[in-house]
This record gives C-alpha cells, structure tokens and sequence, in this order.
C-alpha cells in the first residue's frame, strides 16, 4: 500500500453562530469568531490517498485527476468564498476547521474510484488544523 | 464524527543532558556537545493532537480557547524561557526531549478534560521531532 498526499490552497471568510444560542452563549463558545461580519483564513488542505501501484502506470492515482477533483470539489467551491453563505453544507453546520474537513471528505470520497481516501487534513493557519479519516 | 485536532504551541528553553552517575567521560561520550556544563536552548514547538466527535452546537472537537488557556496555564507557564533542569519535574531525570513528552502528557492527563489527548508531538529543532501517544503506538 502506497500513500499519496496532495496539497491544495484557498482563502475564504467564515463566522461561526449557532441561532439555538442566545447571543451572549454565541459571544461565550465563539468568541471573536462569532462576529457576523466574518473574518478570513488561508487554508491549506492536504489530501491523502492510498492504493496499490498500478504495474502498467507506477501510479496510486492520477495526480492530474485527483488535481481535477480538488480544483472542482474544493477550490472552485471554497477559494474567496464566504463558507458560511456559499457552501451550502457550511450553512447549516459551523465551518469550523473541523467541518471543513469533513465535508471536504464527504466531497471527495465518491469521486475517487482507483485510489482510497485515506485523509483529510485541513490548516486554518500554521498553528492549527483538523484530520479526518471517514467514519472510524 | 471523530475528527482530530492539532495545535500548535512554541516556548524557547534551555536545558543541559549530564547524568550525574556516569562519569565525565561517560557524558561526553553520551551526549556530546548537550552536556556543555552551562546549558544550552532550543526553541520547542509543541504539537497537540486531540481527538473526538465533532459537537454538534459548536462544530468542535475541543474548544481551542480551553485548550489555549491549559497549555498556557499548566505548559507554558512552566517551560517557556526556563531552565529545564532546574524544574522539579527534571530534578531526577534528564531533560531530554523523550522525557519532556512524557512530563507534558502526564500535565494533560492529570488536569485536562476538555478532550481527549490523542497524541503530543515535539520539535526541538526543525530536524528532531519526538511524539508520544501515552505508550501507545502512534498512529493516525
């Protein structure tokens, strides 16, 4: 088995706020993140996949194909976006770094057909990013 | 949903690898250049891996202002611009890195309930890294 990790990169504004919360509960979690004007990351999303070397290719995967899927399923959907108001996913769950890895999973997984989804790691910023490897 | 969730700390040190039961010779020939009898620092990166189900209300593995404020409180209140050795934690064993993951995790594991610690991870400089799992095998 044989792992595969390719990087992709967008920028995007997102707030966090749960309307089942009083707006004093959203200040509380949420902190400075609560603030409705949004504010902004640069993310960065690593995808791993993995799968035996094809014998006729060397390949796990084609990388101009997995290339197509993130530009389509992620960087076209997320880059200078507002996540909250244009992912639709991201409208009615909080698109914390956490989330954003798993819709990116769940946008992924059904696209892929040689290679196995193996990872999803997404940075907020250096300090700080999410793994998501599917329903453990 | 379990997801996982690394942050990313950084404190500057110093420390000094000297084994008072070994001889000079011994030490020198163990640990080099990091028995200098004054010390030396790195600036440590600290690397913690959380890992849960993803609340529903809050979309969060771990609230990261309660993770900030433990490692502030209980990690780098303790080891940021210190002397290793001198900390009571180090005052029976060496402040090698190896036994700097094992100190922190046992910070965690004594006083941290916000998440569960999946893993914590070390650089002590951008070519050695040490990560502990509480024993276990890491793993992802």
């Amino acid at each position: 088995m044989i792992y595969l990790t390719r990087k992709a990169e967008f920028s995007a504004s997102h707030y966090y706020h749960n309307p089942k919360f009083t707006a004093e509960e959203n200040q509380r979690v949420f902190g400075k993140c609560s603030n409705l004007n949004g504010h902004g990351h640069n993310y960065t999303l690593e995808v791993t996949v993995k799968g035996e070397v094809d014998e006729r290719t060397g390949f796990v995967v084609d990388l101009k194909q997995l290339k197509d899927i993130l530009e389509s399923e992620v960087v076209a959907a997320m880059d200078h976006r507002h996540l909250n108001k244009e992912v639709p996913e991201l409208s009615t769950r909080i698109p914390t770094v956490e989330n954003i890895a798993v819709v990116i999973w769940n946008r992924l997984s059904p696209k892929l057909n040689t290679a196995k989804l193996h990872r999803v790691r997404v940075y907020e910023s250096d300090d700080l990013y999410a793994d998501f490897l599917g329903e453990e | 949903m379990k997801a996982y969730l690394t942050r990313r700390y950084r404190f500057p040190a110093s420390h000094r690898l000297h084994n008072p039961a070994m001889s000079e010779a011994e030490n020198c020939e163990v640990y080099g250049k990091c028995s200098n009898p004054h010390g030396h620092g790195h600036n440590y990166a600290l690397e913690i891996t959380v890992s849960g189900a993803i609340d529903n209300e809050t979309g969060m593995v771990c609230n990261l202002s309660a993770l900030d404020e433990f490692v502030q409180q209980n990690v780098l209140s303790v080891f940021d611009h210190a002397n290793l050795n001198t900390l009571p934690a180090f005052s029976q064993q060496i402040p090698s890195t190896e036994n700097l993951c094992r100190e922190i995790d046992r910070i965690f594991r004594k006083g941290f309930n916000a998440a569960k610690l999946n893993k914590l991870r070390i650089e002590e400089t951008a070519k050695n890294s040490f990560e502990y799992a509480g024993g276990a095998e890491v793993r992802e």
